[in-house]
């Protein structure tokens, strides 16, 4: 075991994805508990889409993805967080949002597929690996990770009382919309991150994923976040890990795709976390809505 | 003159794709509009988008196993709407889906990688691309179609019933899981016949952008339902012309012309707003 985990480490790929892949694995999950408790769950998938899109325009014009990713998404979040206001039009505004986006995304990347050598980058940016990625990115995700748990740190206090009740925060002096916004600001930036480095699939499963199986589990908020970040460091520690392993296995000689590891292990983790509700009492993270 | 040319050039009603691709384009449009109309009723554009994407992974498989991709999409969309309609409870709605959705992706982005797809065969896939629509593919469309609308015909009481006041509907029978389910397996089938015409990622653009349209403009849900409808129909023509005149793909403008069609269906309802508080205040 401890010979397997050496050999982990050496490969450098393999590092920089343990590395990377922790650093918006406990992003994710300390901000997913919020996302989830508050029923953001579109809102924080839509932004990994949106984001791609952005990404797409970045490679063509050039420049650094990061900046594709974040500066879309930061747009895309405050557009959703404006749009609509109440649920049902905050829906459709968040669906249509998404749709024009997405259409812009299938544009951009027609351009890409039409270039004499389109190589790999717009497979790169559909479904991103975290084995392929960067390692001169581990500063700029390093950073915005430490800002959006700074940003998040300095938001607990009103953002559990906006979340538990809105109503009663907003009586209280809380200003709401403000939190709200700002805390959009936070989703936006830890979904963008993590759909640079993992993709737009594993940045929505990292982001609810474990966050929903820690708020089953748990009965305080705080105890909430904790164990949604040790959830998410425990998918990517084992999916890494796995796909490493998967090098030998069959069918191919080129190893199974991380994501489809990572993706299991947080379904496991929701799965569990239902069958653990079953037998226990009532958890009392389920009263706040 | 010139211009009527370069908008309909020759071949754009005769080339036998674009034959087809006119036929399925049609009833998808009016199968997604008809679907539509309760996605946008009952606030459930995440369930439109997520069903059409994870089906996506279906059609990968279908591409693995050598099978038919329709047949692929088809359990994949259903088994989707299944699983989301299992693990929710109203609460948790909004994250299961996205659970669901991830899941299935991993499972697509696993075939992908053992079946080495072709690259372009996926892009199709994603984005939609009408030149890649067979004759078969038309006819399973249209029974899709005609399954869809039996069914919207008869659960259309019920359903509205359910989606517009679930408590006093379930009150007077009308049962509120049922008609959750039934709800997620229409989208199923919208998805399944919309995919191979437009694509996994925006198929719910055809779901939600005519029909909140069709909202804002229309009085009454029957009215609401016909004008998305009408809507969706333009979008899908416009969009074919427009995706056989540059060659581009068609679900770029689809989601183009559904998110004017919507813009429009806004303005239209604060402007008719601002008339009718006119009116009530002299």
């Amino acid at each position: 075991m401890a010979a397997f985990i050496a050999s982990l480490l050496t490969l450098g790929a393999t590092r920089t994805a343990l590395v990377i892949g922790s650093l918006v694995a406990a992003t994710s999950g300390a901000v997913g508990v919020f996302v989830v408790l508050r029923g953001q769950s579109f809102s924080g998938h839509a932004l990994g889409d949106i984001g791609t899109t952005g990404a797409a325009a970045a490679y063509l014009g050039g420049i650094s993805p990061l900046y594709g990713f974040i500066g879309v998404g930061v747009l895309g979040g405050l557009g959703i967080e404006t749009l609509g206001e109440r649920a049902r039009e905050r829906d459709v505004a968040t669906g249509i949002v998404l749709s024009l986006m997405l259409g812009i995304g299938a544009l951009l990347l027609y351009f890409m597929t039409q270039r004499p050598n389109p190589g790999s980058g717009p497979v790169a940016i559909l479904f991103g690996s975290i084995f392929t990625v960067d390692p001169g990115v581990t500063g700029p995700v390093a950073l915005f990770s430490v800002l959006v748990l700074l940003l998040l740190a300095v938001l607990y206090r009103p953002l559990v009382f906006t979340t538990v009740n809105p109503q009663v925060a907003r009586a209280a002096g809380v200003p709401t919309t403000a939190v709200s916004l700002l805390f959009m600001l936070a989703i936006a930036v830890a979904v963008e991150e993590s759909a640079l480095v993992a993709g737009a699939l594993l940045s929505t499963a990292l982001l609810i994923g474990p966050a929903s199986a820690a708020v089953r589990w748990t009965r305080h908020v705080g105890e909430a976040v904790a164990l949604s970040v040790l959830l998410g460091l425990l998918a990517v520690v084992l999916g890494v890990a796995l796909a490493y392993q998967s090098y030998a296995w069959p069918p191919l000689d080129r190893g199974w795709p991380v994501s489809f590891f990572i993706v299991m292990i947080v379904l496991l983790e929701y799965l569990l976390s239902r069958i653990g509700r079953r037998t226990r009492q009532e958890p009392a993270t389920r009263q706040v809505p | 003159m010139h211009l009527l040319h370069v908008l309909f050039p020759s071949g754009l009603f005769t080339a036998d794709f674009m034959v087809n691709a006119w036929i399925a384009g049609s009833a998808v449009a009016v199968l997604s509009a008809s679907v539509g109309f309760f996605v946008v009723l009952r606030g459930a554009s995440f369930a439109a988008h997520a069903i059409p994407r994870a089906s996506f992974a279906g059609a990968a498989g279908a591409v693995l196993a050598g099978g038919d991709t329709l047949v692929g999409l088809a359990v994949f969309s259903g088994l989707s709407a299944l699983g989301i309609a299992s693990l929710s409870s109203r609460r948790h709605e909004s994250q299961t889906t996205a659970l669901v959705l991830t899941a299935a992706l991993g499972l697509g982005a696993l075939f992908l990688s053992l079946g080495n797809a072709y690259a372009p065969e996926v892009y199709a896939l994603l984005f939609g691309q009408i030149v890649g629509i067979s004759r078969p593919d038309v006819v399973g469309i249209l029974l899709l179609l005609a399954l869809a609308l039996l069914a919207t015909a008869i659960l259309y009481r019920p359903l509205l019933y359910a989606s517009v006041a679930p408590d006093v509907a379930e009150a007077k029978g009308v049962p509120r899981r049922r008609m959750d389910i039934l709800f997620l397996l229409l989208v199923a089938l919208a998805a399944t016949a919309a995919v191979p015409v437009v694509g996994a990622l925006l198929s719910f653009s055809l779901m939600v952008g005519p029909a909140a349209a069709g909202s804002y403009f229309g009085r009454g849900p029957a009215q609401s339902l016909g004008i998305g409808v009408v809507i969706g129909l333009l979008s899908v023509w416009l969009s074919l012309v427009f995706a056989y005149d540059t060659g581009m793909p068609v679900g770029f403008f689809v989601a183009a012309v559904t998110a004017v069609f919507y813009g429009l269906g806004r303005l239209w309802s604060r402007l008719s707003e601002g008339e009718n508080a006119a009116r009530v205040s002299p």
